[in-house]
């Protein structure tokens, strides 16, 4: 990560409302172009987080800098930002709501009128100019809630539970232009407590719990980091589970079961380093192996082992 | 600064186009003009609704002393015993029986006089019937001790002592009310407007939160300004729908007024002060005097008077708006406002009744200096005194200062606290606060 530029760096943020400290010191380093995913349970402060980025709230102490500046008012114009609270003003037409908000943000009227009708055309969107929110259907509304947070073209978008709350068609329609948004240069920050939502999305990863962070860096670094070299095998023999008597003894085997209707053994197989081509070898002999895959764990199994991990160690 | 005027503007132009504003301004004037027609045509009507009472009379006075009048029509019993005239008097409907019984003594016959009508008579009978019979007793005293009855009224009925302040300028009676009333008007109107406009910010917060486009328009705009914009935006569609109802109003009188041909001045004396009476006390207004009253209103420093209306109402008007908006930002829906709109309504009713009833009597006394002083109720009682001016004779220099003085650091403290409850109010969802709560907030 250290050799991309970034994009936000966080240093030391705190954060407490009350007795309650719903951030203690969290440093993040969200690199320039990329996908960033903000993951934890509820609770884990990743909205707090969000809202300080975003200027709503300020740190108690730490800083963020935005693009190598100390955050400041007029970042807003570079940031787009999807609260997971979001609605819009239900009696105010959709063209000047979006305007409004445009406005807000720092784009010029005319320019966010161009703006907005190549987002109509784009999202397929017919004359809706007029209509006011109350008059669209939730998804028709969820498509204008999305434009009003790309209109003004930020270098930083902030989702926070972007998928929650979206239907289906919408959710896929986002998601496409979230990776459309990514290819034009932006920068994207993902937050949602569901994390196999996103670890399709996502290059970096950090794992937020309890105000702290617990994991971070890049997913795929991440992944490796955490595999047990876990394999799961699938064989084709008659002979049953005796294929793997002989086996058992060298190699930790487990979780073996057999079809025997479709003549297929599988099991899961632990494969230390420079054990692999061993094993192949070995038990290509004793039958035809027609699967052989290493299990990586997903986002959700990492972050409950860490969490585990750092309990046991308290 | 931009971006303050772009949500005022917003907020104007929201409050303006909504349907159920539009209704109010343009159905409003009609119905306060046709409410004032409504009670001067039943005024009307209740004047014309004569009383006749029947007269038994068996005495030797009072003959040709009931004259009928605008209210009261008597009509007199001859050759009847008691229970034929009570009869009489029930079978035809009449409101009721003066029953006046034979003797030699003026004074025993009005002792033992009845009135006897179905229910308890009406106050206004009553005192007329009274009133007759006192002047008579008092004819009769008169003439025992040998004084005419001119000569009693050149002895006078009454004595005004001349009030004069020590610089020598003439005081009228009642101008003090009169001018208490002025500026009551204008304490009133900064009262009505904190009401119905602070009402209007508050839930024009809570339909930010609750539509939950809230938390997009603060990632753009600090909470402050979008609570001033937001403040600022309603009172301009205030004052212009004001404007609206003012102008209106006045038009609308007018045609009204020159259509019907109702005489407004109907209203205002009303029937029980009506000529049947005799004045009590006091002067009937000679030309002079009115010319005299005219001059002391004219008076009245309208310049401070108007300068310091502006002053109170927009730092007045800015204080309770803005804890109406923390309200709106504390709450999720409007129901769960009562708790919190109470204590804010207490000090403005609080001050329309100290105005009424101690500044009228007493515009320097401790009361009303209090009041004036105390930051959220001077906006309307400090108006109640300015008439009389400022400097001798009217509200003391140093009262205004400081009353404007606190005025201004409760403006800004209560601005400062508003804002706080507001910033942390307006992202919190599905609770219903405590004070205890609110007072956490602050500490956020």
């Amino acid at each position: 990560m250290s050799n991309n530029k970034t994009i936000l760096v966080a240093e030391g943020v705190t954060k407490s409302f009350g007795t309650h400290t719903a951030l203690k010191g969290v440093s993040l380093n969200i690199p320039e172009n990329s996908i960033y995913g903000v993951l934890g349970p509820n609770g884990a402060g990743k909205t707090t987080f969000l809202r300080i980025v975003n200027q709503i709230t300020y740190p108690d102490s730490g800083s963020v800098f935005f693009n190598g500046e100390r955050l400041k008012p007029e970042h807003v114009a570079l940031i787009g930002y999807l609260p997971e609270e979001r609605g819009l003003y239900k009696s105010m037409k959709v063209g000047e709501q979006v305007l409004y908000l445009a406005q807000l943000r720092g784009l010029q009227k005319q320019e966010a009128k161009e703006r907005l009708k190549y987002w109509f055309e784009r999202l397929e969107i017919g004359d809706w100019w007029n209509k006011k929110i109350q008059e669209l259907s939730k998804g028709m509304a969820q498509k204008i809630q999305f434009i009003v947070t790309v209109l003004h073209q930020p270098k930083l978008l902030i989702f926070d539970e972007p998928f929650s709350g979206f239907d289906p068609i919408n959710a896929n329609i986002i998601k496409e232009e979230i990776l459309h948004l990514k290819e034009m240069g932006a920068s994207i920050i993902f937050s949602t407590h569901r994390m196999e939502s996103v670890e399709e999305l996502c290059e970096y990863i950090a794992l937020l719990h309890q105000g702290e962070v617990i994991l971070d860096g890049k997913l795929y670094d991440i992944k490796r980091q955490y595999k047990r070299n876990l394999y799961s095998v699938q064989l084709e023999t008659a002979e049953g589970m005796g294929v793997i008597t002989g086996l058992e003894n060298k190699f930790d085997i487990s979780a073996a079961r057999f079809d025997e209707k479709r003549e297929q053994l599988e099991f899961n197989v632990k494969l230390p380093n420079g054990q692999v081509s061993d094993f192949l070898s070995r038990v290509s002999s004793e039958a035809s192996v027609t699967g052989f895959v290493e299990t990586v764990p997903s986002a959700n199994e990492i972050f409950i082992q860490t969490v585990q991990e750092k309990m046991g160690n308290e | 600064m931009n971006k303050l005027l772009l949500i005022i503007k917003r907020e104007y132009l929201a409050k303006v186009r909504n349907k159920s504003f539009v209704i109010m301004t343009i159905l409003s004037p009609i119905l306060i003009v046709g409410m004032i027609v409504l009670i001067a045509y039943l005024t009307k009507v209740n004047d014309s609704d004569k009383r006749i009472v029947t007269v038994l009379n068996e005495s030797l006075f009072f003959h040709g002393d009931f004259l009928t009048n605008n209210q009261t029509a008597y009509i007199n019993f001859e050759s009847l015993d008691l229970d034929e005239a009570k009869d009489s008097t029930l079978n035809l409907g009449y409101y009721g029986l003066l029953y006046i019984p034979g003797g030699p003594d003026l004074q025993s016959v009005a002792e033992q006089s009845y009135f006897y009508t179905k229910e308890a008579p009406n106050t206004l009978v009553l005192d007329q019937l009274e009133s007759v019979f006192s002047e008579r007793i008092r004819a009769k005293k008169l003439e025992e001790l040998g004084v005419t009855d001119r000569e009693y009224r050149e002895i006078g009925s009454g004595f005004d002592l001349r009030t004069s302040t020590f610089e020598g300028e003439e005081n009228l009676k009642g101008i003090n009310e009169i001018k208490a009333l002025i500026g009551g008007g204008f304490g009133y109107l900064i009262m009505m407007f904190i009401v119905i406009y602070g009402g209007f910010v508050m839930r024009s917060v809570i339909e930010e939160k609750t539509s939950r486009i809230i938390e997009i328009i603060i990632s753009a705009v600090k909470p402050f300004h979008l609570m001033l914009g937001k403040i600022i935006g309603t009172s301009l569609a205030g004052v212009t729908q004001f404007a609206i109802w003012i102008v209106s109003a006045s038009v609308l009188m007018v045609v009204v007024l020159s259509v019907f041909g109702i005489d407004i001045s109907a209203l205002e004396a009303s029937p029980q002060l009506g000529p049947a009476l005799p004045v009590a006390e006091g002067v009937s207004p000679t030309a002079e005097t009115l010319q005299t009253y005219a001059t002391e209103l004219y008076k009245i420093p309208w310049a401070v008077l108007v300068i310091s209306f502006v002053v109170y109402f927009i730092l007045g008007y800015l204080i309770y708006s803005s804890i109406y908006a923390a309200i709106g930002a504390a709450v999720d829906n409007e129901t769960d406002t009562q708790q919190f709109i109470l204590p804010i309504i207490l000090p403005l009713v609080l001050a329309i009744y100290i105005g009424f009833f101690s500044v009228f009597n007493n515009p320097n006394g401790p009361i009303a200096v209090g009041f004036s002083l105390f930051p959220l109720t001077s906006p309307i009682v400090m108006l109640m005194r300015l008439p009389a001016g400022i400097g001798e004779g009217g509200v003391p220099l140093w009262e205004f200062i400081t009353s404007i003085l606190l005025l201004v650091i409760t403006f800004i403290g209560i601005v400062w606290l508003a804002a706080k409850i507001y910033r942390v109010g307006i992202l919190m969802y599905g609770k219903k606060p405590s004070y205890k709560e609110l007072f956490k907030w602050l500490r956020y």
